[in-house]
């Protein structure tokens, strides 16, 4: 009994003690949350609309060897790296078989022997093979450009996984024990990089990869609004020569190469 | 010539459910595959981010392929009127019915959210050849079924020519859409081309007629029937002449990527470099799969030996998966082209790093849901001939043969 009493004693001063921090808390974020949703207010409850199409323009020249700081960064805010390695199953296998966004490619060329390196990810077309050969029409385009597959229809037949050009997508091999809500991923469907959709609905004004690469002090790539002639993107698009991967398929990708 | 009379399949009960039990036996071993394979996710098979389609697809669509080539003997009877061949037909389009029945089996179950079947029914994408090739595998269905009872069913018969006619034309457009799968791939070197369509086409020619002639021989020889001489030996030099077909498309399909530069690479890998693929080309396609087959079609001797036609015929389907395995998995392994004239010498996601083509190791799994489509085919095929009256009782020349009638 006196054990009881004596929990029941702290139990009390435990209670005043967070009821006045979580009130102090709540007076001190309120004002915090309620500017937010007002920022967050008109991207989200607004259509999605063709005034924008995002894309990027990355500068190979400042895309560093060895460097995979775009890559984690997408790993850690799509929760890539939250696929765990199904128990039995072999790591140089399940390489293979785990789902990416993003990765880094490096080049030669055969002539010259002048070496590229790059980051290689969806390309966002204007005319996505993917969203072509979709049975269900579960791999879609936003109206600002966004290649992405609705993960309520996609059936897991893996055709635009074959029909992409750029082999950006992946398919999800294994039970996923874990995710975040701003990414959504499950078994049996196939993904890519969707330009951090969800920073878009939120109004935010960049990608991980290009928050990372800028924070390596790199600023390979940039990403921007397409549409507006006065944007960066369109601007150092207009300074710098550039092209598409793959533009003999004249799909009119969003995300653009400088020095290849 | 006597009116056919068509019979069911008396094969001695012990036989017939020995049948049944080893077939339902396969089956059930691919439905476990199946569940298997469902439960775990993917990464049980050996299927990758690199190589998506694997063993389940070369099983579906050779079954397609074969479905809507089984049903050219039924055409031959109805739509061009050669009535030598209508004895067949009612088997014909069952056969063909019961491989198409298996071979989207194996591609529905193979699908990463098989549970969504009801997703790819209701939402249509119709620029997608997918899709579309959804609604021509029903309809086939439908046309093939409503042709049988038009055979079957005296009210039905002034209708056979039409819905014949129907059937083929629906067939044609079927094998079109399938090798249209892979022929409106623009972005891989080994598709991207109009030639697969018609190449799909011939090949369904070979692979249903081979797959018809084992069944047919196979059936009538249990129960006894006779099968005279002149429409076996019609039959199987059809087959050589479809094999022809398909060695000069085969041809024309290297040629004209050999022809240019740009496809170098990918005929050099197919061809020459692949390994396990070049070798189920050269050896599994063409050798096995076509030229061993036109050598006893066309012998003096072991072309008219029976179980030499048909152990040609076995070839055929053996070079016919074969081809699936070199069109669908070996086109996969070779890394897609995104720099021409550079050399990817790093990648983090296996972009074909020196030339190194994608790894695909086929597991037990898949391999036992394929065996399970062709099983499911041949259990629905062996109960229909049981069951209803899908076999002539004679292929005796002097009753299918006018000429030999004549003669007689």
């Amino acid at each position: 009994m006196s054990m009881n009493n004596s929990s029941e004693k702290i139990d009390r001063g435990r209670r005043s003690f967070i009821g006045v921090t979580a009130g102090t808390a709540a007076v001190a974020v309120a004002p915090g949350v309620v500017l937010h949703t007002m920022a967050g207010a008109a991207p989200r409850s607004e259509a999605v609309t063709s005034d924008v199409r995002w894309g990027m323009l990355i500068d190979t020249a400042k895309c560093a060897d060895g460097c995979d700081a775009c890559v984690k960064a997408c790993d850690d805010e799509n929760g890539l790296n939250l696929q765990i390695k199904p128990e039995g199953e072999g790591d140089a296998k399940w390489d293979q078989q785990v789902a990416k966004w993003i990765r880094k490619v490096k080049l030669q060329d055969n002539a010259t022997g002048h070496l590229t390196n790059l980051p290689l990810m969806c390309q966002h077309c204007e005319h996505p093979p993917c969203v072509d050969v979709c049975p269900t029409g579960a791999s879609f385009k936003r109206a600002d450009g966004i290649v992405m597959v609705d993960r309520h229809t996609c059936i897991g037949c893996r055709y635009c996984m074959m029909a992409c050009p750029y082999k950006a997508r992946s398919f999800i091999h294994e039970v996923v024990a874990e995710k975040l809500t701003r990414a959504p991923r499950g078994k049996g469907c196939v993904e890519s990089c969707n330009l951090c959709v969800h920073r878009r609905d939120n109004g935010e004004s960049s990608t991980a990869c290009v928050d990372a690469c800028a924070a390596e002090g790199h600023n390979a790539i940039l990403f921007g609004d397409l549409k507006d002639p006065e944007s960066p993107l369109s601007k150092a698009l207009g300074a710098l020569p550039s092209r598409q991967i793959r533009q003999d398929l004249a799909l009119n990708t969003g995300v653009r190469y400088s020095g290849v | 010539m006597k009116r056919i009379v068509y019979r069911e399949w008396r094969l001695t009960p012990q036989r017939y459910w020995g049948l049944l039990a080893i077939l339902a036996a396969v089956a059930g071993l691919g439905g476990l595959a199946f569940l298997y394979m469902e439960h775990e996710g993917h990464w049980v098979t050996g299927m990758t981010n690199q190589v998506v389609w694997g063993t389940p697809h070369v099983f579906a669509v050779f079954l397609i392929v074969a479905a809507s080539g089984a049903l050219n003997v039924a055409s031959i009877g109805s739509v061009f009127g050669k009535t030598l061949y209508k004895p067949l037909a009612r088997l014909s389009a069952l056969l063909a019915i019961a491989l198409l029945a298996g071979g989207l089996m194996v591609l529905v179950l193979d699908l990463g959210r098989p549970d969504r079947l009801i997703v790819a029914m209701t939402h249509y994408n119709f620029k997608s050849i997918f899709a579309w090739n959804i609604i021509l595998y029903t309809g086939f269905m439908a046309i093939v079924i409503a042709y049988l009872w038009t055979m079957a069913e005296r009210k039905g018969n002034p209708y056979t020519k039409s819905v014949g006619f129907a059937a083929f034309v629906w067939r044609l457009l079927l094998t079109t859409g399938t090798g249209s799968i892979f022929g409106f791939l623009v972005a891989r070197q080994a598709y991207d081309a109009a030639i697969l369509a018609p190449m799909f086409i011939v090949m369904s020619f070979a692979l249903g007629l081979a797959i018809f002639l084992l069944v047919l021989m196979l059936s009538f020889d249990q129960d006894g029937r006779p099968f005279g001489d002149s429409l076996f030996f019609r039959l199987k030099n059809l087959l050589g002449v479809f094999l022809g077909s398909v060695l000069l498309l085969v041809l024309t399909y290297h040629l004209t990527k050999l022809y240019g530069t740009k496809y170098h690479g990918v005929e050099a890998f197919l061809l020459v470099s692949g390994g396990v693929y070049t070798l189920m080309f050269w050896v599994g396609w063409i050798l096995v799969g076509m030229l061993i087959p036109l050598g006893i079609i066309y012998h003096p001797v072991l072309g008219k030996d029976r179980t030499w036609v048909a152990s040609a015929c076995g070839l055929v389907v053996l070079g016919g998966l074969a081809a699936m395995y070199v069109i669908i998995v070996g086109s996969q392994a070779y890394p897609l082209e995104m720099f021409p004239g550079q050399t990817i010498i790093a990648s983090g996601f296996y972009d074909g790093v020196n030339g190194e083509p994608a790894s695909y190791i086929p597991s037990l799994p898949e391999f036992l849901l394929g065996l399970g489509g062709i099983a499911v085919a041949m259990l629905i095929t062996a109960v229909g001939i049981r069951v209803l009256q899908f076999l002539p009782e004679s292929l005796a020349d002097e009753d299918v043969d006018p000429h030999a009638a004549a003669k007689a």
